[in-house]
């Protein structure tokens, strides 16, 4: 067979067929247009102004791996005028994150940029290991999504950012459509369409490869050889969102396009005033501050429930109630610092504490 | 006659193969015929795929395989060029070709 040209240049071998177009471009065409479309993406929604601070959620994986290298390329070849950091959560799981936390290390040297690690145990004095020692591997990965999510905003604090920016990809939000759906969590479908989202007293969280295909991603990280750590975290992973992930990969596999047309159904979806009335309102933690749609949030009532030795408490109803009977929480119970909104403002004159530059 | 065939997994699917990114590989040029009806065939990437599975996957098949051909969120390569260019399954291995298999389902 011929080798066929790319259908942009009409010059070079081409060496890939984009899922989204079916296109078949070469190498240089393929690293020219993601990296626009994540440049359009990112210019259409506004995402940005001039002197933001903004903190890339870093895991090491192929997703914030190839976020941290683009960013950094766009910011240099657009004038975006960004501070971009590096920030990163050690969940405490020996043998898997504790690798992964290498690679964002090298990326930092790779990309020269500031790195701040966060851990679950400094926070919360808890790390996954002893967490999954305590309640089994049924829960877990709630005990984490939990915490990471706040970890995140706490760090992004101590950086003094106000925005930060995760790897979620089209495949990641295809799926979460997905399973809003079969869940009927109307609220979070609503939410998890949208390329960022900011609340009143929340940190500004973005997406910027909202439209980006894992299958490119992937790609880009492999013709780039950019340096990323992939293994599966060893507390199984969670389960329901593999089954999304693996029906989404086959519809894919039949047709390319389904991804991107199911995150615009979630986009389209229309919410009836009388659903949106049973929404709580947000109010903010009588206990650390952070938001929340309950007196407590959801973080402080799984830490609860740990330190009381009734980790089920944040889990169910049943375990709540179980834990409401057995009277108020202790005094010296260990609780999170409060939760304060960074100020960009102070940001230069507070000092920071970073990783070291090996 | 065989042809040597350069393998590489990444993207955790090696850890289906003894935790080895690098193989070398050495497979017959003509894939032989199962019944009197049929003749020798040249080796496609499909014959590859079950020879990987019967001669070097070491753990859970059902990760590597599915349907009779790779499971889908795994890209192949040849060559440096994506497979679905290439003919996918169809695709004629020739001495010294390099397959790339690359997992896409590991979190990131």
């Amino acid at each position: 067979m011929a080798p066929r040209l790319c259908g942009l240049c009409d010059n070079a071998r081409a060496i890939l067929k984009r899922p989204k177009t079916g296109q078949q471009i070469c190498k240089d065409c393929f690293f020219y247009v993601f990296e626009t479309e994540v440049h359009n993406t990112i210019t259409q929604a506004g995402l940005f102004h001039p002197g933001d601070r903004v903190a890339i959620g870093a895991s090491g994986g192929k997703d914030s791996t190839v976020l941290a290298y683009v960013m950094k390329t766009l910011n240099d070849r657009y004038n975006y005028g960004l501070e971009l950091y590096l920030l990163s959560i050690d969940e405490g799981i020996t043998g898997y994150r504790d690798d992964s936390l290498e690679t964002v290390k090298r990326n930092q040297q790779q990309y020269d940029m500031p790195l701040k690690i966060l851990s679950y145990d400094e926070l919360y004095g808890w790390t996954m290991d002893r967490i999954v020692s305590q309640i089994g591997k049924k829960n877990n990965c709630t005990f984490c999504g939990v915490f990471r999510r706040q970890a995140l905003d706490r760090g992004a604090s101590m950086l003094h950012v106000d925005h930060i920016v995760t790897g979620h990809n089209a495949d990641d939000i295809a799926e979460t459509v997905l399973m809003n759906i079969m869940r009927g969590d109307i609220a979070r479908l609503g939410r998890c369409t949208l390329i960022c989202t900011q609340g009143e007293d929340t940190i500004k969280r973005s997406k910027p490869f909202k439209y980006a295909y894992e299958k490119e991603i992937v790609m880009y990280a492999y013709f780039k050889k950019l340096d990323y750590f992939s293994t599966e975290c060893i507390y199984s992973p969670d389960a329901y969102r593999g089954h999304a992930r693996v029906f989404l990969k086959d519809l894919e596999a039949s047709r390319p396009s389904a991804i991107i047309d199911i995150i615009h159904s979630g986009e389209a979806f229309e919410l009836k005033d009388e659903v949106k009335v049973t929404q709580k309102a947000q109010q903010t933690c009588k206990r650390c501050g952070y938001m929340s749609s309950n007196e407590l949030c959801k973080a402080c009532t799984l830490l609860e429930g740990l330190e009381r030795g009734m980790a089920n408490a944040g889990v169910t109803d049943r375990g709540r109630k179980k834990l409401e009977a057995e009277g108020p929480a202790p005094e010296n119970l260990r609780t999170i610092p409060m939760f304060q909104l960074p100020n960009p403002n102070n940001g230069p004159s507070t000092t920071i504490s970073l990783e070291a530059s090996a | 006659m065989s042809l040597t065939i350069k393998i590489e997994f990444g993207g955790g699917l090696e850890l289906l193969f003894s935790n080895q990114k690098s193989h070398k590989i050495e497979v017959p040029s003509k894939i032989p015929a199962r019944e009197r009806s049929e003749s020798e065939r040249a080796v496609d990437l499909q014959y590859l795929i079950f020879w990987l599975r019967d001669n070097l996957l070491k753990e859970r098949v059902e990760l590597f395989i599915e349907n009779g051909t790779v499971r889908p969120g795994i890209l192949v390569l040849v060559n440096d060029t994506d497979w679905e260019l290439e003919g996918e399954g169809e695709y004629q291995l020739k001495d010294g070709d390099e397959i790339v298999f690359i997992s896409t389902l590991h979190g990131g």
